[in-house]
């Protein structure tokens, strides 16, 4: 039973250091990587369940009849490029907090923020 | 650095894994735009991290919590690589039976991603030019044209220390663009399509501007140009569904294109694929010159400062 899931004990472990990374760290940009994280263990995760024993890469080729399951390796292309594009705007957003409050630590943005109104 | 290196690992095991599309994609944006732009902003927001004042007890709880109950759920999965999931059972050996006939294509991954699910492609696509968009709303500043040249001078006399470096990615690049070319429009035959030719070729602009300074990758590269490179690709992508309902068919229907469906498909895949290796090399392009130009003006405050 271990082995047979062993990629999806490695997916949730993943994912759980990047759902911690986002939750308890209070730096703008570490949430951000921790996010990433968390993205790359979803890739994983779609990637193995389209994974079929003694199968090959589906490019139709003679002497294969067995192909990993196209339809998620579509869907985590796509996601890995429009995954980079949406975490460029969230760095920039970084890089646009930190020119106003100087900072991109959680809290002195809140602080700043109270003291404000 | 370590972010590459996680890139770099995740794309081998996507190989492994018998997902050489994926693995393409991710050695690209994983090992190198990724880590780029992580490094220009930890650059310009500052490398350490305050220490923390709330105790991480209840994260900690809530994550261990979390974790247990998805490991519970995983107890459920069919075992890794089993023949009879569900997964493998259900659109895929349509797919994989049916594709040849159909759309003529020997990459199903092509065929799936440009054709049989060609309406989910032009949303992704869409997102990555509304990205492109915002980074571009959030960064692009108004430049002066006698900033540029006091920088001129600050660059040209940094750059004449590499000169090895120079001279061996000045031949480097024609063949990274080369490359991504033969990925662009071999995508129907071997792993490779839009997606992964428009990092590629992403990777080499970035390349040339970071050695030669980003005044002289401005002038080879103009701004306006790659925006509207951006919106043509979106442009492309939409009209070719425009034109397919032109003839009677549905959105994305490339059967129509032509007299014979197959040779329709395979022109409605290409202008397709163009579409998106268009839009997704100028908004990565946009997306860098957005972010360097910023540490420029960031690096130049400092210094006013100092």
């Amino acid at each position: 039973m271990f082995l047979g899931l062993y990629n999806y004990w490695i997916v949730v472990v993943l994912m759980m250091i990047g759902f911690y990374i986002v939750i308890a760290h209070g730096n703008l940009v570490k949430k951000i990587v921790g996010l990433n994280i968390f993205q790359t263990s979803v890739f994983i995760f779609y990637i193995s369940v389209s994974n079929i024993d003694g199968g090959t890469a589906p490019i139709l080729a003679e002497g294969f009849n067995r192909y990993s399951n196209p339809l998620p390796h579509v869907l985590i292309l796509t996601a890995i490029v429009v995954g980079i594009a949406t975490t460029a705007l969230g760095l920039a957003l970084a890089i646009r907090i930190k020119e106003s409050y100087g900072s991109i630590e959680e809290e002195e943005i809140q602080q700043r923020d109270n003291r404000g109104c | 650095m370590l972010s590459g290196i996680y890139g770099l690992l995740s794309a081998s095991f996507f190989v492994t894994l018998d997902a050489v599309d994926v693995a393409l994609t991710e050695a690209s944006v994983g090992a190198g735009i990724a880590t780029l732009l992580m490094l220009v902003t930890v650059a310009m927001t500052g490398r350490y991290e305050h220490t923390a004042r709330h105790k991480p007890i209840g994260a900690l709880a809530v994550v261990l919590v979390t974790g247990g109950l998805l490991l519970y759920g995983i107890l459920d999965m069919p075992y890794f690589g089993s023949v009879d999931a569900p997964a493998q059972l259900h659109v895929a050996p349509r797919y994989i039976n049916d594709s040849m006939q159909e759309i003529g294509v020997i990459n199903i991954v092509t065929s799936v991603l440009a054709s049989y699910r060609g309406y989910d492609t032009l949303g992704e696509v869409v997102v990555i030019f509304t990205a492109g968009v915002g980074v571009l709303a959030l960064l692009s500043a108004v430049r002066r044209p006698e900033e540029d040249v006091e920088i001129d001078s600050v660059n040209v006399s940094m750059h004449e220390k590499y000169l090895i470096l120079r001279v061996v990615t000045k031949i480097l690049i024609p063949f990274i663009l080369l490359f991504a070319l033969y990925v662009q429009f071999h995508g129907d035959y071997g792993p490779g399509g839009g997606f992964q030719a428009g990092v590629i070729f992403a990777a080499a602009i970035i390349l040339y501007s970071m050695l030669f300074g980003m005044n002289t990758a401005r002038r080879v590269i103009n701004q306006p140009l790659i925006r509207l490179l951006s919106a043509i690709g979106v442009l492309v992508y939409g009209s070719v569904g425009i034109v397919s309902m032109l003839n009677g068919g549905n959105f994305l229907d490339y059967n129509l294109l032509s007299d014979d469906p197959v040779a329709g498909q395979h022109l409605g895949i290409l202008l397709v694929e163009l579409g998106i290796g268009c839009t997704v090399t100028s908004v990565m392009v946009i997306i860098f010159f957005n972010f360097a130009g910023r540490t420029e003006d960031h690096m130049r405050t400092e210094r006013k400062s100092a």
